[in-house]
């Protein structure tokens, strides 16, 4: 596996997100005319190679989740352009579109919610290959033994329901779904989230292999700085609705630049009761992306905060090679 | 001073599916300005632990079956409603994991704070509602002239988790029991919450019991460690010497399970050690060490027969056979 380098076979991006933007409008009154709009994702770009993991991290409300599902165009872009293996999503035809969605796969937070209680697990596994008429007659058994398998369930177990499992297997299941097409890409929205600790290391360990064993890309969208900190090659910051730092694990954890990657780091706590502390405790919580305040979003709590960031937004600066940050004290 | 004893405490829960022992012999102790963390997984029996001391186990179908709850020289387990009511919130006030839930949302911030002190100290409601006030700048939430009259849907996570802090702290208990106080919160508003309580119970002098799956809160916030697992104590000590010297295969795993910040960075990437399987239903326990399909040092001894807890030294005690020789 690798031991701390980033992964980079070969230098194809096959995803591209430039200026993303999904606004929801709230509407209210008779002719539900919008009022206002909750920027939740507010001009994003970023793009992920061939084979590398990425992750999107940040606090609730950032927008992260939203950005995922931009992607994979379940919820439409506002504004912006998303690029799929050098062809443009919003022009392609229907019959492309559903080619695409065969390429990239979720895996779902809540493996309770995600499953559907009336489906045996062979039923669930065989969903997506019915959907899109692959794997027909005996091969679809073999595909779905195969991939419980891969997951490390047994495959007599193919004939319970989800209910009769526990956390960790339901999460297996879901994992196994989102491979049954063999897509390139798999995005995770806080896949361990909702686990049990010793569970979590299972599936931590199972997303690794998987990555390796498939030459998958992934994008892990959470808010534990540790487990992306593990899984991903790159990794974005993400607040209210913008990029604030992107870097390279290593660099991310070693340099952060951003006064608020550097409260995140720091308020983790570290199962470590000898550590020294000093932790930077931001005020207050995060604003509401109806209103975000003027300038730079995080002038707000931010502890370094000066008088132009009140005014303007920064810009993106590089640093070193793929780490980049917006801040006006640099 | 040792403040609150629970000895080989007992609850159990009565469903159609058999009866589940989710608290099965507890037995520690929690001292006077001490805060004492109790980790453990889902379903290992730390909250209905909580549950039991404050007398909120559901009932029908819970149940406390055995064991007494010794505080100030009564046992908690045989004292009357009315009595209970007289200690709890008073002297024994509890925060829960979900403060949506646990705040009652058709009444303000203040009507539900105030009501501890017209209940307990026999305030005027005017009184009161200057005593919430204080409370709520106390754990510092902005301008709480105004928020004293806001509902619950109009704060935000963290200062709901501040306003049930408040409500807790307001009849001054000596003992606090948070269960899993900032599971729910960012991580930058965990920080907060965790400065705040840590001084707070400096302020109060208050005894914590801290509830939680999260072994960097525990890590902390505690200075003393209770190791539960189905429904037992697996492993005592002190944080320090729980953190340093792990005793137990269990907690061994548990801590090499969790991945740590900045140690790939550092160079030190490893693949993170898995407890295999899985946690064991509580209604088909196996028969021996209740750890001995996950344990990786498994001996036959341990399907057989359940260890006692050994007391090691530096008040380390510990559930398992490796350690049986330590008396």
């Amino acid at each position: 596996m690798n031991n701390g380098k980033p992964e980079t076979k070969n230098e194809e991006k096959i995803l591209k997100v430039e200026n993303l933007k999904v606004h929801f409008p709230i509407r209210k009154g008779l002719l539900s005319r919008p009022v206002g709009y909750v920027y939740a994702v507010d001009g994003v770009s970023f793009d992920l190679k061939k084979g590398e993991t990425l992750g999107i991290v940040g606090e609730s409300g950032c927008g992260k989740t939203t950005a995922g599902m931009a992607v994979m165009n379940l919820n439409p872009p506002t504004d912006g352009d998303v690029w799929w293996k050098g062809k443009k999503m919003a022009d392609m035809t229907p019959s492309q579109m559903r080619a695409l969605r065969r390429d990239m796969q979720l895996i779902f937070q809540d493996p309770y919610s995600s499953l559907n209680p009336r489906m045996t697990v062979n039923q669930i596994l065989a969903d997506p290959m019915e959907v899109h008429g692959m794997y027909k007659g005996e091969k679809r058994k073999e595909r779905i033994d195969y991939l419980m398998e891969t997951v490390g369930l047994s495959p007599e177990q193919g004939t319970r329901y989800p209910h009769e499992f526990s956390g960790g297997q339901r999460q297996r299941i879901g994992i196994a779904r989102s491979l049954a097409l063999s897509p390139s890409l798999i995005i995770g929205d806080e896949p361990v989230s909702a686990l049990d600790v010793s569970i979590q290391a299972q599936i931590i360990n199972l997303l690794m292999n998987l990555k390796s064993e498939f030459d998958l890309s992934m994008i892990i969208i959470s808010h534990d700085l540790a487990v992306v900190e593990y899984l991903c090659d790159r990794i974005i910051v993400m607040y209210l609705g913008k990029i604030i730092e992107s870097a390279s694990y290593a660099s991310l954890y070693n340099d952060a630049k951003h006064p608020y990657t550097q409260a995140l780091l720091s308020a983790v706590p570290v199962p470590d009761p000898l550590r020294e502390k000093n932790r930077i405790i931001l005020q207050g919580d995060v604003p509401s992306p109806i209103d975000p305040p003027s300038g730079c979003r995080f002038h707000t709590r931010c502890p370094r905060k000066m008088e132009i960031c009140e005014k303007n937004e920064p810009a993106m600066k590089e640093f070193d090679k793929g780490h980049t940050a917006a801040c006006h004290l640099y | 001073m040792e403040l609150l004893k629970v000895n080989n405490l007992k609850t159990c829960f009565f469903s159609r599916k058999g009866t589940a022992k989710a608290v099965d012999g507890v037995t520690y102790s929690l001292n006077s300005g001490e805060v004492l963390g109790i980790v453990g997984e889902s379903g290992c029996g730390k909250s209905v632990t909580a549950q039991s001391i404050m007398g909120i186990v559901p009932n029908p179908p819970g149940m406390i079956v055995g064991g007494e709850i010794l505080f100030d020289g009564q046992d908690l387990v045989k004292l009357s409603p009315k009595q209970m009511r007289l200690i709890r919130g008073n002297r024994i006030a509890m925060i829960f994991q979900e403060p949506m839930t646990s705040l009652n949302p058709v009444f303000t911030i203040g009507d539900q704070i105030s009501e501890m002190f017209v209940l307990h100290r026999k305030y005027t409601q005017k009184q009161a509602m200057e005593a919430s006030i204080d409370m709520l700048a106390r754990v510092q939430i902005p301008s709480p002239h105004k928020r004293v009259h806001e509902f619950p849907h109009q704060l935000s996570g963290g200062m709901r988790q501040r306003a049930m802090i408040a409500m807790a702290l307001s009849c001054d208990p000596e003992i606090l029991i948070a269960d899993e106080p900032t599971t729910a919160l960012d991580v930058t508003v965990q920080a907060q919450i965790l400065d705040l309580m840590i001084r707070l119970k400096e302020d109060f002098g208050t005894a914590v019991q801290v509830i939680t799956h999260d072994m960097g809160v525990i890590a902390e916030m505690a200075d003393r460690i209770v190791v539960m697992y189905a429904g037992r104590v697996l492993e005592e000590a002190n944080t320090i010497e729980m953190f340093q010297n792990t005793l137990h295969p269990y907690t061994q795993g548990l801590l090499k399970s969790i991945p740590l910040l900045g140690s790939r960075t550092a160079g030190k990437y490893r693949k993170l050690t898995e407890i295999k399987g899985m946690i064991p239903s509580l209604y088909s326990l196996p028969e021996g060490c209740k750890f001995c399909d996950r344990c990786p040092h498994v001996m036959e001894l341990c399907r057989k027969q359940e260890p006692q807890l050994f007391h090691a030294d530096n008040g380390h005690s510990v559930r398992c056979w490796l350690h049986s020789g330590e008396k």
